[in-house]
């Protein structure tokens, strides 16, 4: 650990916090239509959207007609990714000298909703299996759709929890034209012009070959990867043109280019917790849920950022010179980062990721020392609320806001209440029902996957190099517990939509293609579902007017418990799952044991 | 419900225009005109003038008169079609010793073999003259997050000199000089590491008369 590395997660901490109340502000004046500097050039171009879409913009919507319109336009953008990816090699930019993995259905599919549900787990590596009009097409254009739809989902929310007996929270096609439109493009256009000057790649050459000093041959790739790349952080997707994703030096160039895509994970996810307390009439209700997520982060990058850069003990024994001491935040566990990086931008960065559901990764998490690695796992099952995904962060802290506000009430025995609304039955049951069903998906695939074994007579489900008809375990790239986390990690990135893996394992087989596929749809829409039915119950309740025995929502006390509720969740749930994996591979690793 | 479907068909079709079209485009016609060297991939050409590689992306050096990178699981080693790091775990016996099987046929490299630390450590002693107690900066023996990690820390530069030096008949003095001029510093001042990037530094070699 260096004091340049403490600072460097300060500073970064200090941007977002600067930048929070601008950017909150400006996306509560998008969402409501309000004026801004953009509109004069984009409000024409919002109202030919809605002429061709057929869209009328005044019309609200109540959480049904909401629900369906969202879940309608994944279908189809899905359907769109599946077709474009089935059929890349008869499209543009298609060279089967390069494209050496085989887009088979299982592969498309797990793709296609891997990249519809904001998750970006990707089963295969770019550079070898997906064109330049892929990348531009089918991943791009979801980047920006499974974005906009996160962040569309939790402004109706709090439109649900800001209106007062309404029957509408909103129109979901204006909010995600608006979202599209105002908030993601003009940011991404400047960013991608950013990055490229940093020296990310924006072409269309085809693959070139060069000899290099020593005589050797090598094969440079290209493609449109600044403009995907900008998109690919700012809306918390993840997925990657190449296959290092943001440790490759052609996404992530430099120290600057990755100061600028931490910041952008976290960007629109802290603002629109700004959003929210304009939404409500009290911003303290917005810092409240800040505090709590601040708080969280800083627990995690602090124990990421320590552990790495303690080093692998097992490592240092051979004779290997690690300590920060003598080599700052070059020393430390260097197993898959990066030089220009360090030890403190990669724990920041995995700690980023994975507060968000971004997952992008500019260090190889597999790799981590067992604590470390635990940290971007552990953020990930506590649901990914720390600022969060684009909407997702939102949404689902302000689901936990509802069970700390039960457990309260529970605690004085009133009935609770939030932002002046009663919190009944059917809200507490919708909030457990998303909670339950997603730690099941993560525990339940997990478990299945390291036992089971599918016969099959013609080695179709699960073949890994040679090895026929394995068992699911066997794909995974290190035995003993670490084995068990990179299934584990596998299941809960895809549940939780984050993305990120511990990549050693090998998952581009129709047993894992297909249960993964399954998890993420199951991890995006049972758990965005259960929240608009929220919505819709929340929107048409009356404001009751705070009591002495109300318990307030604005105040550290509260941050608090919120922080208390997330933890307790998270820990009661994987604490088992957890201590089969990371915790004993902590102790086995520092009593000199191997694998 | 056929309301709403119509409405995502045409709004999916304008917005793909928009999105993966228009953008991109946008972004690519800027690029092009104001960062052409960036947006091409940042080719770098030797004193001859031919493109010999990018100064971001690694390239495998095995000569007593070149500095070395750090090793690489790309591929079967700095191979950009296949960018990747080990994924080996902290606990990994693999990673630590390696895995060495005998030759199948003689005189053929066994597909299997694979250098643990302990291997690299061994191996980087021997090349550059170091005892066999020295200890060995950390980046030296590990493989980065793409295989294609294009720099190494100073450290591990100024430890490759002595055997760069005595290949080359230069001084150790000048190549301290040379190293320096091609460290870069952090990102404005507090950002990243400090870093040697190794293929600008030895086209720099082959430039000194």
């Amino acid at each position: 650990m260096t004091l340049i590395g403490w600072l460097q997660i300060l500073l970064f901490l200090g941007a977002i916090l600067a930048l929070t109340k601008p950017f909150g502000t400006f996306m509560y004046r998008v969402f409501e239509g309000e004026k801004t500097w953009l509109t004069p050039v984009l409000r024409p171009v919002e109202r030919v959207i809605y002429k061709v879409g057929g869209v009328k913009e005044g019309e609200e919507m109540p959480w049904t007609t909401y629900t369906v319109a969202m879940l309608l336009f994944s279908i189809v953008t899905l359907l769109v990714t599946y077709a474009v990816l089935r059929f890349q090699a008869f499209l543009p930019w298609y060279d089967k000298t390069y494209m050496t993995t085989t887009m088979t259905p299982d592969l498309a599919f797990s793709t296609a909703v891997s990249f519809t549900t904001n998750t970006n787990w990707q089963a295969y590596s770019g550079e070898n299996t997906m064109t330049y009009f892929s990348q531009m097409v089918a991943l791009t254009s979801h980047n920006f759709f499974s974005a906009a739809t996160g962040i569309a989902i939790a402004i109706a929310l709090v439109r649900g929890l800001g209106r007062r007996s309404a029957a509408s929270i909103g129109n979901f096609w204006v909010d995600l034209t608006r979202t599209t439109l105002y908030v993601l493009l003009p940011l991404c256009i400047v960013y991608a012009l950013v990055l490229c000057q940093q020296g990310v790649v924006q072409n269309f050459h085809p693959y070139g070959t060069v000899k290099t000093l020593e005589g050797a041959s090598q094969v440079i790739p290209g493609g449109p990867f600044a403009s995907q790349e900008a998109i690919k952080m700012l809306g918390t997707n993840g997925g990657g043109p190449f296959n290092a994703n943001s440790a490759h030096p052609f996404e992530n160039p430099t120290a600057l280019t990755d100061f600028l895509q931490v910041l952008s994970i976290f960007l629109i996810g802290a603002g629109i917790v700004y959003t929210f307390g304009l939404y409500v009439g009290n911003t303290k209700q917005g810092w409240a849920l800040w505090g709590a997520m601040g708080f969280l982060f800083l627990i995690g990058v602090s124990v990421a950022y320590t552990q790495e850069a303690k080093g692998n003990p097992l490592v240092a024994a051979t004779g290997v010179e690690d300590r920060a001491s003598v080599l700052g935040d070059s020393g430390g566990n260097m197993e898959g980062k990066e030089t220009r990086f360090g030890i403190a931008r990669s724990a920041l960065f995995a700690t980023v990721t994975t507060d968000a559901s971004c997952g992008a990764v500019n260090s190889m998490h597999d790799s981590y020392t067992p604590l470390g690695g635990l940290v971007p796992m552990a953020n990930i099952m506590t649901g990914e609320v720390i600022f969060g995904g684009v909407g997702a962060g939102l949404y689902g802290m302000l689901m936990y806001a509802i069970l700390a506000v039960f457990i309260a009430g529970l605690m004085v025995g009133r009935t609770p209440e939030y932002l002046g609304k009663k919190v009944e039955a059917f809200e507490i049951k919708m909030a457990m029902l998303a909670t339950l069903v997603l730690a099941a998906d993560v525990l339940l695939f997990t478990a299945l996957a390291s036992v089971s074994h599918v016969p099959h007579p013609a080695a179709y489900w699960n073949t890994v190099g040679t090895s026929v008809n394995a068992l699911a375990s066997a794909n995974t790239n290190n035995s003993g517990p670490h084995g068990f986390s990179e299934i584990l990690y596998a299941y809960d990135s895809t549940t939780g939509n984050n993305g990120s893996a511990f990549a050693g394992i090998s998952v581009n087989t129709p047993f894992w293609n297909l249960t993964q596929g399954i998890s993420m749809l199951v991890g995006r829409f049972l758990m965005i579902v259960p929240l608009l039915a929220i919505a819709g119950s929340m929107v048409k309740k009356k404001r009751v007017a705070a009591s002495a025995g109300t318990f307030p929502t604005d105040t550290p006390l509260f941050a608090g418990l919120l922080v208390g509720v997330v933890i307790i969740v998270g820990a009661l749930t994987y604490f088992p799952a957890v201590s089969l994996g990371p915790v004993v591979e902590h102790f086995l690793m520092h009593s000199g044991k191997t694998f | 419900m056929a309301k709403q479907l119509l409405i995502s068909i045409r709004i999916t079709l304008v917005l793909l225009l928009l999105v993966s079209g228009i953008y991109p485009l946008v972004v690519w016609g800027v690029s092009q005109a104001a960062f052409k060297h960036q947006a091409n991939g940042s080719l770098i050409r030797n004193a001859q003038g031919q493109v010999v590689g990018s100064e971001l992306l690694a390239q495998g050096f095995t000569k007593p008169e070149y500095f070395h990178p750090r090793p690489s699981a790309a591929g079967n080693g700095y191979d950009p079609t296949a960018s990747s790091g080990t994924n080996l775990g902290p606990t990994s016996d693999k990673l630590i010793n390696g895995v060495h099987k005998k030759d199948l046929s003689p005189g053929k490299p066994d597909p299997s073999d694979f250098d643990g630390v302990v291997d690299l450590a061994k191996s980087y002693r021997t090349e550059n003259g170091l005892a066999a107690t020295a200890l060995v900066p950390v980046d030296a023996v590990t493989r980065s997050a793409s295989g294609l990690d294009p720099q190494i820390s100073p450290a591990n530069a100024l430890l490759q000199a002595a055997r760069v030096a005595k290949a080359r008949g230069i001084s150790e003095e000048k190549l301290r000089g040379l190293i320096k001029e091609n460290t870069s510093g952090r990102g404005l001042g507090f950002l990243g590491e400090p870093a040697v990037n190794v293929l600008k530094l030895n086209l720099a070699l082959d430039a000194v008369k």
